[in-house]
């Protein structure tokens, strides 16, 4: 049911009955080690390239989510899914050998939200019933397309972000299942402030969360204390500050139900994280980790998920550009029967 | 929010480098550099070497070093601390060229590896040479004139 | 005692080259990349205008090791060219002069590629 331009109700019950989180080296050191389903060691996680690595846990991830639900991969009407490399070969290169009828999306570091969003959306009309979505990032291969090579020796801002190395699947279903419904969304709008500093991707992205939370709350006329938790996808330190600020002049003080994946990735006292985590991987990670088996379990019931994106290039960045970004929000909630 | 409000909003909440300690290591770290530049200069002028190839062998031993650094992931390490203070001698030239050549060694070695040596050292290069020229160029026609 | 003192002087000197560098990163919008070009091209202009020579004689390697000193060696390098072998020297003295450094950077990035593997983190 469309509220408004962008924010829908779902009127059927779409149930996520898999989920499933893999993580790299560095994550399995952080907070979420026991919440994460497998661990890849080494370089290249036994593949020959970084981007093979990325793909490698992306496939890992969508076969964990299906063997959880006990689905097998001809089972699946639709896939969707992207990652952050350049034609989201993550994904392309990942997803090949499964042959599910599939949907590339990109949403940079928003691809686990915009990613359930248009899955719920394919389930609502009915067309699907069993659908997956998916997001990885990778560290190495994200720092070599966006950044500089690994070993060239920079110093790393105290705004900067570090891009986690994990993915995450989650398995969505039509139907009166499981615990966990997707309920509400809303689609984020490309938003620019004009942030153009490449190691201050928070600052570029709170904006947009800003934006996308504001327009729900309205449209649906909730406030923060309808929710048990509002988890913002990557902004980190800087970034969930500087939300902070924006609702603050709206006149909403989400701080006490606000999380922000990019500070619960990593350990704090890591001094290469500085602003926090960030990437598709790290909102991924948490949701499909750690919030999903809290929705499971009955410790959280209502959650928004916000997951936010910035939308530039290297290219784009190197003439001038300004960051735009994105924020895509999804409302779960946990109960027993779909009502 | 204005946009402008809200970039000097960025400013203000943005950590700030710690420049106490950048200024500092850049400092100590880049003078360390090149009190061992001069000790091998000293080194290879007490073994009769030329003035300039003395000079050139210095570059040479620093490059060298560097570029082992780098292979074992050192490099990054004392300069993530260092910044301009490995970035500014030699051996942040040598860390441009050997660094992407390392990192591109997926992608092959003559696309990957070659084509992308230069990636960051290359302006140096470029405008190193370019301004020799030009300063060549008015050296040479000063001289035909005036002499 | 007179090493020392050489020592000493290389350290200070080069110090605050490389101490202007970290204030340029960290005070101006400048990256790393604009920074080093700034330089290279400082070091021959400062050698242009006489500047540098003396510099380096004070300082030795903490005026030859940061890249001004790469810059001074460029206009070096162009002026013994110009003034030996005349208008061709002026495309001849730059590479010639920096030939060791630059074939140097070559061979280790060619060697270090070949012998170890990008790390992961």
């Amino acid at each position: 049911m469309k509220l408004k331009r962008g924010i829908f109700h779902f009127k059927t019950p779409i149930c996520v009955s898999g989920f499933a989180a893999v993580a790299g080296q560095k994550e399995s050191k952080g907070p979420l080690k026991d919440d994460v389903d497998v661990f890849l060691k080494g370089r290249f996680f036994g593949e020959k390239s970084f981007e093979k690595a990325e793909s490698k846990m992306q496939q890992i991830a969508v076969i964990k989510a299906m063997q959880k639900a006990n689905l097998t991969a001809d089972e699946i009407d639709a896939i969707f899914a992207g990652d952050l490399l350049n034609q989201c070969i993550g994904t392309n290169y990942g997803l090949r050998e499964l042959e599910i009828p599939f949907v590339g999306l990109y949403g940079a570091c928003s691809t686990m939200a915009e990613s359930i969003l248009v899955a719920s959306t394919f389930i609502e009309t009915g067309l699907v019933k069993k659908t997956i979505s998916v997001t990885s990032s990778h560290f190495c291969a994200a720092e070599r397309q966006f950044r500089f090579p690994l070993e060239y020796g920079g110093q790393r801002k105290r705004t900067a972000q570090w891009t986690a190395t994990a993915a995450g699947a989650v398995l969505l279903e039509s139907g009166n299942k499981k615990k966990i419904y997707v309920k509400s969304g809303c689609l984020g709008k490309i938003i620019d402030f004009g942030v153009k500093d490449i190691s201050n991707m928070g600052a570029a992205m709170a904006p947009a969360a800003s934006d996308t939370i504001i327009r729900f709350l309205e449209e649906t006329k909730t406030t923060c204390n309808d929710y048990d938790l509002i988890l913002t996808g990557d902004l980190g330190r800087v970034g969930s500050d500087l939300l902070y600020e924006l609702l603050d002049q709206k006149g909403v003080n989400i701080r006490a139900k606000h999380k922000d994946c990019g500070l619960l990735i990593y350990d704090r006292n890591d001094k290469d994280i500085n602003s926090g985590g960030s990437g598709a991987g790290c909102s991924a990670l948490v949701f499909c980790a750690n919030i999903l088996k809290q929705l499971e379990e009955g410790i959280l019931k209502k959650v928004l998920f916000v997951a936010t994106g910035a939308l530039m290039s290297k290219r784009s960045n190197q003439q001038g550009e300004s960051i735009p970004a994105v924020a895509h929000l999804i409302y779960l909630k946990g109960e027993e029967k779909w009502n | 929010m204005e946009k402008k409000e809200y970039l000097n909003l960025v400013k203000k909440i943005s950590p700030k480098a710690n420049i106490k300690k950048t200024f500092l290591c850049s400092f100590f770290i880049g003078g360390l550099i090149c009190a061992f530049g001069e000790a091998l200069r000293q080194f290879f002028l007490y073994f009769r070497f030329e003035e300039e190839d003395a000079g050139a062998m210095v570059s040479f031993v620093l490059i060298i070093i560097t570029a082992i650094l780098t292979g074992f992931g050192i490099f990054r390490k004392i300069a993530n601390i260092a910044g301009a203070g490995t970035f500014v001698p030699i051996t942040g030239f040598a860390n441009a060229v050997v660094s992407p050549a390392l990192e591109f060694k997926t992608e092959g070695f003559i696309l990957g590896v070659a084509a992308k040596m230069f990636v960051i050292a290359g302006p140096v290069i470029v405008y190193g040479i370019f301004a020799s020229i030009v300063y060549g160029a008015i050296f040479y026609f000063v001289k035909l004139i005036g002499g | 005692m007179e090493l020392i003192f050489a020592l000493l002087k290389a350290f200070l000197v080069g110090g605050f080259i490389c101490f202007v560098g970290q204030f340029l990163l960290d005070k101006t919008p400048l990256i790393p990349a604009k920074i080093l070009v700034i330089y290279v091209v400082m070091g021959v202009f400062l050698g242009a205008i006489g500047i540098y020579k003396p510099i380096l004689k004070f300082a030795g390697a903490g005026a030859s090791v940061p890249l001004t000193g790469f810059g001074y060696l460029l206009c070096k390098g162009v002026k013994k060219a110009v003034e030996q072998e005349g208008f061709i020297g002026i495309f001849k003295g730059g590479f010639s002069i920096c030939a060791v450094g630059v074939s140097a950077a070559i061979f280790c990035g060619l060697l270090v590629a070949l012998i170890f593997q990008s790390r992961g983190r």
